[in-house]
């Protein structure tokens, strides 16, 4: 017998008598403002979240808060001009020494500060990570209360998404916060006002 | 993994030799618990999260077999390439094979406490390849040839002066350079050079989804989405217990997970791998290794309800003042007290014995797994297999090593009533030396640290 069926097959053996899954399986938040509170997480985890009107306006923003940073790569069309590094590349590890990326992202979630991205908004799944600095662009009204909001949401997805919550993090030297472990070594967020594609 | 022969309360006594570093150890997962304190009261609905979480993987555990079979089709569908593997060496061959198949001999991995409970590593290296923990805990550990010391945080019995000093010798630091954000960004540039130059990445699997084929990764440094999507192969591997129905129930284990870790919302980064990317392959490898067989048992069963979270151990006052290693085993803490004995009864006999029973564990865990009882069940089921050499020896070593430690007194005398009320377990379990002899005084009468003086002494 294959290691697969047998497996299967001491399983089947093996386990308890079925039981039904809970009746409840999801919770509500309840957050005067779901914008203030998402801030107020993203505050904590070294994010700093900014309103644009528009896409004028993230332009004009994105230069203002990136000047004299070259390397900057872009998947927003109304950033083309901001951007210097083409994201028009084959491979991945090309995106080495990309500064600053602005992404667009789908929602973000009040509770936890996370924003998700998936393949439906890169072209490299790498660029998140690999960028120096990362900055989200996701409209204004897509904010979550919490997770069973996120996923009631996440009806479909492409072959990859992440929730991202801030700058990459690690405490693993006598439990000491140090930002920018491997991934992004600074978050923003932009709230865009105005509808967007 | 070591290859440690001594037990637990040997490793204890030899753990608590530098009392300043025991207290700073005990102190340093306490803050950590503190923090799953505090944020896991930011949610009203935290107990009922719990309930829910728990009977969700208590549906799991029931129709593992069913969700398993949904999981491989859907996941082929998605152009994922699925492995099993019975036991720890088919699985260490699948990796091993999959990497030979395509000429290459180094990879970068990601946390994965099932390679750690499988020796992979060891067993890579012996046929010619360079595996590299990228996790920075784990880096610390695999530079100083030592297993992690605990599932979330595998440097946590370190001081930064130890780190500093091994980055000097390996990564080139400053001879004497302590200060963490100096340490990490020598890390980052190192680990970044690998995550540039190496064709495979092996990563392990927080949640398998069953509904969509689809598995989660959770990190807070990027590591496993570095590896990942740099990489031309990668590899995840799961023991089959990380299967869940659907999508949707992430929202309640992602909510419950980083709070009981570390006390975050949530992680950095929860990475929902479907589909290769293009020109890419992904392949997953589902492992039992003795898991189909601790489902049959209907005692420890619900050990598999496990999400790693690492709370059991951070409020575990057995584990903060005798460290990850001296249990000899992958996972240490209460929760690996009861996989071990699964995994090899005679070698790991020792271990649901390295407790005070006192329930904080079982309290703290957010898919409600009943550790303390589990603990108790094993230590009856040991004895009675035959598998407690000297089963007085082990009562006595057990309670001594903990018992010894005069901090210890003080910790307890907190929770002093608890320990009281979980006592009769030892008194009536004929491990306990003292047993036979005398009858045990009632509770509230006599103050803990008088009873053990005095029965000490007689
Ligand atoms: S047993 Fe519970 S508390 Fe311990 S690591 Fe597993 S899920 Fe967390």
């Amino acid at each position: 017998m294959s290691a697969r069926d047998s497996i299967l097959q001491k399983i089947k053996e093996n386990k308890p008598a079925a039981s039904a899954l809970p009746a409840t399986l999801r919770y509500e938040s309840f957050f005067e403002n779901t914008e203030a509170k998402f801030r107020e997480t993203l505050a904590a985890i070294y994010t700093e979240v900014f309103v644009v009107k528009d896409q004028a306006e993230l332009a004009q923003k994105a230069e203002e808060l990136f000047v004299n940073v070259t390397n900057r790569a872009t998947s927003i069309p109304a950033l083309a001009n901001w951007a210097d590094f083409s994201l028009n590349v084959a491979d991945p590890h090309e995106l080495e020494t990309i500064e600053i990326a602005i992404v667009q992202g789908e929602f973000g979630v009040a509770e936890n500060g996370a924003v998700w991205v998936s393949d439906h908004y890169l072209s490299h799944r790498a660029l998140p990570f690999i960028t120096q600095n990362l900055a989200f662009v996701i409209p204004r009204n897509s904010l979550m209360n919490n997770m069973h909001d996120a996923y009631e949401r996440l009806k479909d997805t492409t072959g990859w998404g992440c929730f991202i919550a801030g700058p990459s993090k690690t405490a693993d030297i006598e439990q000491s916060l140090v930002i920018g472990a491997h991934g992004a070594r600074s978050m923003v967020i932009f709230l865009i006002e105005e509808e967007f594609v | 993994m070591s290859t440690a022969t001594i037990d637990h309360a040997e490793a204890s006594e030899i753990f608590n030799k530098d009392e300043p570093y025991v207290n700073w150890h005990d102190e340093t997962l306490w803050f950590v618990r503190q923090k799953r304190d505090r944020s896991s009261k930011q949610l009203p609905e935290w107990e009922e999260l719990r309930e829910t979480a728990s009977g969700i993987k208590h549906y799991v555990l029931s129709h593992m077999d069913e969700l398993l079979i949904n999981f491989e089709q859907k996941a082929k569908e998605n152009g994922v390439h699925v492995h099993w593997a019975a036991n720890a060496a088919e699985h260490n061959e699948i990796v091993l094979g999959l990497l030979k198949e395509r000429h290459i001999d180094k990879m970068v991995k990601s946390k994965s406490m099932l390679t750690e409970e499988c020796h992979m590593n060891e067993f890579l290296t012996k046929n010619g390849i360079e595996v590299i923990d990228t996790d920075l805990g784990e880096r610390i550990v695999q530079l100083r040839n030592e297993p992690p010391s605990h599932i979330v945080l595998p440097a946590i019995h370190l001081k930064k002066k130890d780190i500093g000093d091994l980055f000097h010798e390996h990564l080139g630091t400053e001879a004497g350079a302590t200060d963490p954000q100096y340490l990490t960004e020598a890390a980052r540039q190192h680990l970044r050079d690998k995550f540039l130059t190496r064709r495979a990445a092996l990563t392990g699997v927080n949640f398998a989804i069953a509904e969509t084929g689809g598995f989660v990764v959770a990190t807070n440094e990027g590591n496993a989405d570095m590896g990942a999507h740099l990489a031309d192969i990668h590899i995840a591997c799961m023991g089959f217990e990380k299967i869940i129905p659907k999508q949707e129930h992430l929202g309640v284990f992602l909510r419950l997970l980083a709070r009981s870790a570390t006390g975050q919302p949530i992680t950095t980064y929860s990475s929902h791998f479907k589909k290769p990317r293009e020109g890419q392959e992904m392949h997953i490898i589902i492992v039992d290794n003795g898991r189909s067989t601790q489902l049959g048992r209907e005692d420890f069963r619900n050990s598999l309800k496990c999400i790693r979270c690492g709370a059991c151990m951070n409020t575990c006052p057995v584990y903060r003042r005798s460290g990850g290693h001296s249990y000899h085993n992958a996972v240490a803490g209460p929760i690996g007290s009861i996989l071990a004995p699964n995994l090899d009864m005679t070698k790991n006999a020792d271990l649901p014995f390295a407790s005070t029973l006192c329930g904080s564990c079982s309290n703290v865990c957010p898919v409600k797994i009943d550790i303390h009882d589990q603990l108790y069940k094993w230590r009856q089921v040991l004895a009675k297999g035959g598998h407690v050499p000297q089963s007085k020896g082990l009562g006595v070593k057990a309670m001594s090593m903990v018992l010894s430690q005069p901090r210890f007194y003080q910790w307890s005398g907190r929770l002093g009533r608890s320990v009281m009320r979980v006592m009769p377990f030892m008194v009536n379990n004929n491990l306990n030396p003292w047993y036979k002899q005398r009858d045990m005084p009632e509770p509230p009468k006599e103050s803990f640290r008088d009873w053990y003086v005095r029965n000490r002494k007689e």
